[in-house]
């Protein structure tokens, strides 16, 4: 593991914490008779890196974002997430991790419709226990960083594409967290809102946000630091590893 | 940041309240509908109640104006099944009885008809009787007079006769002064009596003093109802005296009742009938209830994504639990305060229609709204318990 430590070039001057994502071995079956959605995954990224993980539909890159973001425990092998064991930890605990060191942003987007943009924001806070005022605060200015300073009042039915996951994406990004995982962040954008959504998720990278973006689009992958390609729950290729 | 502080996912008390809106506010009209059957349910209940409650403080506020300490000696049968009379002295013999406050006397005069005039049709006599009555007996019975006046010792001796009101309506008399016919003697009406609730018997009752009584009917001074009026306190006892001291030789054949009690017996008929709504009331809340808990699990099926999300955003399954079960309180409490507000507004018109006071006990009100959250919380209980157990992955298998 040292190798991809120093293999890590986005880790390369920064201090040498415990990887912010350390898998081993990590298997992940469903149902009965069990199919093997994951099968032995050693993924290993470390603190102010830029991830894509690539593969096609079926390949298990959902799987691993799910163990990766503990909303899903592995069958076998460890995963260890911002330093703690996924698969030893109560659902409290869990849900701890996720509040404070894990932003989301998904596909869909899951916005609130019937809610204006900072409330939307806010509510990326409301189980870290702070209270309503002041997630509305850091939720004004999380919009801000995402460049929709001019839409606080809207709500989501009125903004483009682009601009929903722009929300989406200040929500993820509200508290914090260490880490921030995207689940095909471009899928439901066209080619131009896609490309600034990329850029902005560079612009987080580059202020230090460990970046993990799942996706089947090989060219947004390719432009980003470091690509692992996954097929039948298995890793193919790591270029980060390759380097 | 100190990470130890910050370890534990929290979610404020405001904001489970406000999270608990957050379907209501989705789906106002869901809301709204399913709300209306605890509404149906308790507005049921709390008018019921409300309903006799407020009859029941009519006829307390009647019963206690009239008061309950008035009771009636009649004669009753002897052994031989042949109805029995009084003895003559019977009023000054209850009086003396400890506790008695006052008493007086009407005695029917059998055979003496009451006609207009001497033009009317000899058997058309209205079902009016004729009965001669003791001075005392207006304030015994706490009559009033509608107009003229009671008689007095010497129009007590003259052809002077005061109507009951039902008497006065039938013969058409509405002032002093007229003329009307006791057999076949013209009597002077002096005055007409306010319908009397405790002796109704008075009301279709023309009235003439005991004196003119004897002279003109042969009247033998034996009373057929004796009225008296005891402090409160000595009601029981009195009565349980009166027989004895009106016929010590045969108090068998005295037979004493109390009228408030007549009362008293409609509003036990009442009570029963509110028994059997207040079970229709509470099917129509067992059925609202359940009417929460459908649409609560329908929401929790629609809402796997938001779930998902929110378990993303670092809810924890208790979180999610509350969520839903104060949505659900809500829900069923929006249905309990419509559904009092309702209840009490069916009750003031029923009230304000009959001319009761309106009556809606506080903790009715208060039981019927917690009945509301007790059903809320069992109705919630396992719509919550799933939500909380929707995979956190739901978010991203959409």
């Amino acid at each position: 593991m040292t190798e991809t430590m120093t293999a890590s070039s986005a880790a390369a001057g920064r201090p040498a914490g415990p990887p912010i994502i350390h898998l081993e071995g990590v298997t992940r079956e469903y149902g009965e008779p069990p199919t093997l959605a994951l099968a032995g995954v050693d993924l290993t990224v470390e603190e102010g890196e830029f991830v894509a993980i690539v593969g096609p539909s079926g390949s298990g890159k959902s799987t691993m974002l799910n163990v990766i973001g503990t909303l899903d425990r592995p069958t076998g092998g460890t995963a260890r997430i911002a330093g703690s064991d996924v698969g030893r930890l109560s659902d409290a605990k869990l849900s701890a991790l996720r509040a404070y060191r894990i932003g989301f942003v998904f596909q869909q987007f899951h916005l609130a419709d019937g809610s204006t943009t900072v409330d939307n924001v806010a509510d990326g806070l409301i189980y870290a226990g702070v209270p309503r005022a002041e997630r509305r605060r850091r939720a004004v200015v999380a919009l801000e960083r995402v460049g929709l300073g001019h839409r606080l009042g809207h709500r989501p039915t009125q903004l483009s594409g682009g601009e929903r996951q722009r929300v989406a994406i200040a929500r993820a990004v509200v508290g914090d967290p260490p880490l921030l995982l995207a689940d095909e962040p471009t899928g439901n954008l066209d080619s131009v809102s896609g490309a600034s959504i990329v850029e902005l998720l560079h612009e987080l990278h580059e202020a230090g946000t460990t970046i993990v973006v799942i996706t089947h689009d090989a060219e947004l992958a390719a432009r980003l630091p470091r690509q692992v390609a996954i097929r039948d729950g298995r890793i193919v290729s790591d270029s980060g590893l390759a380097a | 940041m100190n990470p130890d502080h910050d370890r534990r996912s929290r979610l404020l008390g405001r904001d489970v309240l406000r999270l608990g809106t957050t379907g209501l506010r989705a789906r106002p009209t869901r809301a709204v509908l399913s709300a209306l059957g605890i509404a149906i349910g308790i507005a049921a209940m709390i008018a019921v109640v409300g309903i006799s409650s407020s009859s029941q403080a009519k006829l307390q506020a009647q019963l206690s104006a009239l008061g309950t300490n008035l009771l009636t000696v009649q004669p009753g049968q002897n052994l031989f099944g042949e109805a029995a009379t009084l003895p003559t002295n019977t009023v000054g013999k209850v009086g003396l009885v400890d506790g008695v406050e006052q008493a007086g006397s009407a005695a029917v005069l059998n055979g003496v008809l009451v006609y207009r005039s001497s033009l009317i049709d000899r058997a058309s006599s209205g079902g009016l009787g004729a009965a001669a009555v003791t001075e005392s007996l207006l304030d015994v019975v706490g009559g009033t007079l509608a107009t003229g006046e009671w008689l007095n010792r010497a129009t007590a001796s003259y052809p002077a006769v005061v109507l009951g009101s039902k008497a006065a309506e039938r013969l058409g008399i509405a002032t002093v002064g007229s003329m009307i016919q006791l057999g076949d003697q013209y009597f002077t009406v002096v005055g007409i009596l306010d319908p009397l609730d405790l002796a109704p018997e008075l009301d279709t009752t023309v009235m003439i003093g005991e004196t003119v009584a004897a002279e003109r009917f042969g009247y033998d001074g034996k009373p057929t109802t004796v009225y008296e009026r005891s402090s409160d306190e000595r009601v029981e006892a009195v009565r349980e005296l009166l027989p004895r001291t009106v016929n010590p030789a045969a108090p068998e054949e005295v037979e004493v009742s109390r009228p408030s009690d007549a009362l008293a017996a409609k509003q036990a008929a009442d009570q029963a009938f509110t028994g059997l709504l207040l079970g229709l009331g509470s099917v129509a809340l067992l059925v609202g209830g359940i009417g929460v808990a459908n649409t609560m699990v329908i929401s929790v099926l629609e809402r796997r994504r938001e779930i998902g999300l929110r378990r993303a955003l670092g809810a924890t399954r208790g979180h999610i639990r509350s969520q839903f079960l104060t949505e659900a309180l809500l829900l069923s409490a929006l249905g309990g305060v419509a559904g009092a507000a309702i209840g009490t507004g069916v009750t003031s018109v029923v009230a304000a229609v009959n001319d009761w006071p309106t009556a809606v006990p506080p903790e009715v009100l208060l039981a019927g709204v917690g009945a509301t959250l007790v059903i809320g919380a069992i109705a919630g209980l396992y719509p919550a318990i799933r939500a909380a157990r929707t995979p956190p992955t739901s978010a991203l298998s959409g």
